[in-house]
């Protein structure tokens, strides 16, 4: 509590004098975490169709890449049922969880903390990000250390996408429906993650003098500038993985055909 | 647009009192400021408010229209449902005063606690010094705030929660932002930007930056970089490691 002269009229829980629809987007942000949680937690634990080999493609599911082992390693937990994905996603989960959009996201939307700007919040406690738990969001930056990682390897998933194994046996180039998707996906997660906060930090932020170095001054303004547009990136690359694991799955399935465009 | 708009103003000092609605003519490319003018000539003479440019420059009339904080004389009543009364309250996060003014003296209280630019020593023999606009184009954005306050009156942490002890607020991180990454000042905040000024409060809800008039982009060019910076030296031993051996 503050020792300023305030009059401390504490306003209920979603108490405002707005009159917009303030509470539309902390709802579509809610629904939209917790469709995409709901369906990753589903897809991570599933273990199966992960794969589409049919007609000698080879896609494999960015949830499950990459593909560590199919088979659970001695030190796993007995009463924890395994999945090749559950080695994979804490990592993507947790940049995702840690990068500063989603933080003020999800504050609002899931512990409304504030609910929306200048609208009354349910609890009078409050210890921000200054002390334990949520102190831990300050190792965002090792979370995309291995983000970086990841865009890498799916990338190489795109590449491997590409290549079809023919009757002969033989690896042969093409194109099919399901090559777009994962080479789109791992763009659309670069998109993302070098449009981070931390990754502008790390970059070029963190020099008060910055034109010493051009190249270092150009890679600044280039991720100055998907920062920009970090709230657009992340939720269409979320989105997106949870598309191309869906059309993978849905291949592997037999429910959807990959079409061959070459 | 209408030819009168009613006005649901907060009436009352020291936080108490009640809203008050006024009916008052209305003319093309009025703000609302206007139309509060208009109310204190003809129905309020005792009506309090505070203002000084009318031109968004000086950051006087800051209050909250229909409870967006933003500045009266740079909402033009074209934007605002005028069929039903437009409510005009005094910022919420500072000790009321009259009417629609507070008392915003606590934030000076917190820019004296922030180190004050610590120039390097000059680069020319006359005493000046020579920097890059690559260089000086983030401090730029910074010194266009104006000191209306508006970010520290939407601010949860100092609206609801009353951290004014412990947090200084957006306005205050831009202004150390403006210090910390100026080319020539050599001074070291961080350490009292994690500790003195309480940046670990703020959660990045971004309100601060919706309702700047400047349109600085307080949250992600000035609070978030100052978090990277107190990472730096804080939370971040691969980081600290890499330095000891560089």
């Amino acid at each position: 509590m503050s020792s300023i002269d305030v009059p401390l009229t504490k306003r209920g829980f979603g108490v405002t004098s707005r009159k917009d629809n303030w509470w539309v987007e902390p709802l579509v942000v809610f629904l939209g975490y917790m469709s995409f949680v709901v369906y990753a937690t589903w897809a991570g634990m599933a273990g199966n169709n992960y794969l589409y080999t049919g007609g000698g493609a080879d896609y494999l599911s960015p949830m499950y890449s990459p593909l560590l082992t199919e088979t659970a390693p001695s030190w796993w937990p007995a009463f924890l049922p395994f999945s090749a994905a559950m080695l994979i996603l804490p990592f993507p989960g947790g940049f995702r969880f840690t990068c500063y959009y989603y933080r003020g996201a999800y504050y609002k939307a899931f512990w409304a903390d504030p609910i929306s700007c200048s609208v009354g919040e349910p609890r009078n406690a409050y210890r921000g990000e200054k002390k334990f738990p949520l102190v831990f969001q300050n190792i965002h930056r090792y979370f995309l250390y291995f983000a970086i990682i990841f865009v890498f390897i799916l990338l190489y998933d795109g590449y491997r996408a590409l290549w079809f194994t023919g009757a002969d046996g033989q690896k042969h180039f093409g194109i099919g429906v399901g090559s777009l998707v994962l080479i789109l996906n791992p763009i659309l997660l670069g998109m993302y993650t070098f449009g981070c906060h931390s990754f502008r930090h790390l970059i070029g932020g963190i020099k008060d003098v910055i034109s010493a170095s051009p190249a270092r001054k150009a890679a600044y303004d280039c991720v100055s500038c998907l920062n920009r547009n970090h709230m657009k990136w992340a939720w269409i690359s979320m989105f997106f993985v949870g598309f191309a694991d869906l059309y993978v799955r849905m291949c592997a399935m037999g429910v959807w055909t990959d079409w061959r465009i070459l | 647009m209408a030819e009168q708009a009613t006005f649901r103003i907060w009436r009352g000092s020291r936080g108490e009192g009640k809203f008050v609605n006024y009916t008052t003519p209305i003319t093309s490319g009025m703000v609302v400021l206007d139309a509060v003018h208009g109310i204190q000539a003809s129905d309020a003479n005792d009506l309090a408010v505070r203002w000084n440019c009318k031109a968004g420059k000086c950051g006087s009339c800051s209050a909250e229209i229909n409870g967006k904080p933003r500045l009266m004389c740079m909402t033009r009543l074209n934007t605002l449902d005028l069929t039903e009364p437009v409510t005009v309250e005094p910022m919420q996060t500072f000790p009321h005063v009259k009417d629609l003014v507070t008392d915003v003296s606590w934030n000076f209280a917190v820019k004296k606690k922030i180190q004050k630019f610590t120039p390097r020593a000059a680069d020319a023999a006359d005493g000046t010094w020579r920097v890059k606009q690559a260089d000086v184009d983030r401090p730029q954005e910074f010194r266009k705030c104006i000191e209306c306050f508006l970010c520290q009156d939407v601010c949860h942490v100092l609206r609801d929660h009353h951290l004014h002890d412990e947090f200084a607020g957006p306005r205050f991180f831009v202004y150390a932002a403006n210090l910390e990454m100026n080319p020539i000042d050599s001074g070291d905040r961080v350490k009292a930007i994690k500790e003195d000024l309480g940046i670990g409060y703020c959660n990045i809800t971004k309100c601060c930056t919706k309702v700047c008039p400047e349109e600085i982009k307080i949250t992600d060019n000035a609070i978030i970089p100052l978090k990277e910076r107190v990472v730096d030296d804080f939370f971040d031993p691969l980081g600290g490691l890499i330095k000891i051996f560089r």
